[in-house]
């Protein structure tokens, strides 16, 4: 694995750890898989590359977050107040998203973005110009590399630190107690549905987190950018999982982080090495989600017909 | 005090499944009752409970609670002044948290700032002296996950949650059936302590005709969604089991007379 492509890994599984530490909220602390990830993570691409163009970069990347955080409550609002299976609230939530977030890209299905991302601007502020290009290449090339690398990973500890935080909190600790055993907190004085809602915003919010600066670090947003994030996530969270184990809330959220990075490298490596072409992707990542969630259900059966084969005998 | 006035709820009204499952209860807890329920399944026990705890809301008739009308009040709302422990030990607690997580979690859950630390050290000395008092070590393990725990120790963490802070009232429905009959002594005897100790009005369904004389001052029975007998003071220590069983049947039976006439009529 040459440097280029570790460093490419770490800089995309740092800004996906975004997205791996909403799925893990959804996932593993609300014990929900939330679909409305695909539709609030594209929103996220659209609210950012708009406010980008219009020369609000920071603004944009804010504004992502709200805006994933206001597609959360919906489905949050769908599951709790009017009773609609957590699934379907998802999907029915990211399904509407379509139209909005087209309708936020001005109708139409892709933005470029032009020089005002947060990393033109720092590219701008540390001198990698031109002039630098003309002077060096390679050292162009890697001063740019390590900028993008270090918003990722300020971005990425940043969150962290709030989220293990905010999870330590008392509505945080009712939040897990709420995706944890549903059925004692109904009968406790926490309000269940309210801390579903604002768990599936926080969670939804650091997924539209995701897409914000992931449009800006690409330089260009489509509407279809969302399309199958939900599972990257998924295999974040699981890859991160076997690597730390479950253990607590904080760790899981470092597994999160440590697990996107480690996937983004393994398809790149993967990618690089001719095993299969790019388009292979999303049905390899499906194949690896549904493999680690089979495996303890295997493992049951293989033991339970090892008993069975010996009681029998 | 807690005050049930003409308590009324029916189950799947206008079908053919109709169920009136209480009729027009009415009982009054003092502040000192600790009062055992006893009643055959379908009774309206448990019914009663979550009428009083809110987990559904009843058709007709009022709940006071300290003066405060809670008829209309959500289920979340009531549980921050009353205390409920079910059967099942898995129902109260979160297996995924610690057991000092468990506990914060029921400690001042109105009065605590959303976003303050959960688990704070000034508590954690009031929760280790706690758990020490039901001597089931629980107290040097403050850092393990609930799931971890046996079912006696689960049950009797969730009573330890639900009286930390002192509830107006605790339910506690057949809170020991589902223990092995020694952690059931044991949890039992934790219950007593804790009622005694807090003067926590108290009232607990069991099957148990002899819990049901032993345990507290006051012993009602139900029937078809009635209280068919309420005894305390000298009728009660009077009471023997057979002689309980003698009553309830008579009670059954005046009450079925009662049904026929109003049918002959």
């Amino acid at each position: 694995m040459s440097l280029t492509m570790f460093l490419g890994g770490l800089q995309e599984g740092l800004f996906y750890a975004l997205l791996a530490m909403g799925v893990y909220i959804s996932f593993r602390i609300l014990n929900t898989p939330d679909l409305t990830t695909e539709g609030s993570y594209t929103l996220g691409v659209a609210v950012s590359a708009v406010l980008t163009v219009a020369g609000h970069p920071v603004l944009g990347l804010l504004c992502a977050f709200l805006a994933g955080a206001m597609a959360g409550s919906v489905t949050g609002i769908l599951q709790t107040k009017v009773g609609i299976h957590p699934i379907l609230a998802g999907i029915l939530t990211m399904s509407g998203l379509y139209t909005v977030n087209t309708a936020v890209m001005g109708g139409k299905p892709d933005v470029t973005l032009t020089k005002t991302t947060i990393f033109n601007r720092l590219y701008e502020a540390f001198d990698i110009n031109l002039a630098a290009f003309n002077r060096d290449r390679q050292a162009f090339t890697m001063a740019k590399e390590i900028t993008v690398l270090i918003v990722a990973a300020v971005l990425a500890g940043a969150v962290l630190l709030l989220l293990v935080w905010f999870f330590r909190t008392h509505i945080g600790l009712c939040i897990r107690a709420t995706g944890n055993n549903e059925a004692m907190v109904r009968s406790s004085s926490i309000n269940a549905g309210g801390m579903k809602i604002l768990g599936l915003a926080i969670a939804n919010g650091c997924t539209g987190l995701a897409g914000g600066v992931m449009t800006q670090s690409g330089g260009f947003a489509t509407i279809s950018n969302g399309a199958g994030v939900l599972v990257v996530g998924l295999a974040s969270v699981i890859i991160g999982e076997v690597i730390v184990g479950k253990r607590s809330v904080t760790l899981g959220f470092i597994s999160a982080i440590l697990g996107s990075v480690m996937y983004q490298c393994l398809i790149r490596l993967a990618t690089s090495m001719n095993v299969f072409p790019a388009y292979y992707l999303k049905l390899i990542s499906a194949v690896i989600v549904a493999a680690a969630l089979a495996l303890p259900a295997v493992r049951e059966n293989l033991q339970r017909s090892r008993k069975g084969g010996r009681r029998h005998a | 005090m807690l005050e049930i006035r003409n308590l009324c709820k029916t189950f799947a009204k206008g079908t053919v499944n109709e169920h009136a499952a209480l009729r027009s209860v009415s009982l009054t807890v003092a502040d000192d009752d600790f009062i055992t329920i006893l009643g055959s399944n379908g009774a309206g026990k448990s019914t009663l409970f979550g009428a009083i705890a809110g987990t559904f809301y009843a058709d007709e008739g009022e709940i006071i609670l300290d003066g405060r009308d809670i008829s209309n009040l959500p289920e979340h709302k009531r549980a921050r002044v009353i205390g409920t422990l079910f059967q099942d030990p898995m129902k109260g607690t979160a297996p995924g948290m610690t057991i000092e997580e468990n506990l914060s979690l029921a400690c001042n859950q109105s009065s605590r700032f959303p976003l303050a630390r959960a688990v704070q050290k000034r508590d954690l000395a009031k929760f280790r002296e706690n758990l020490a008092r039901f001597e089931m070590g629980l107290e040097d393990r403050m850092k393990m996950k609930v799931g971890l725990l046996s079912g006696g120790q689960r049950q009797a963490l969730t009573l330890l949650m639900a009286t930390i802070a002192k509830p107006h009232l605790l339910l506690l429905d057949e809170h020991t059936a589902a223990l092995d009959p020694a952690t059931a002594e044991k949890v039992m005897g934790i219950t007593v302590k804790i009622v005694k100790e807090q003067r926590i009005p108290t009232m607990m369904i069991t099957h148990n005709m002899g819990q049901a004389l032993s345990v507290g001052n006051r012993t009602i029975m139900m029937d078809a969604g009635q209280v068919i007998l309420d005894i305390s003071g000298q009728e009660r220590q009077m009471m023997t089991v057979p002689k309980l069983m003698t009553m309830y049947s008579g009670a059954r039976g005046k009450e079925l007379d009662n049904d026929r006439m109003l049918l002959s009529q």
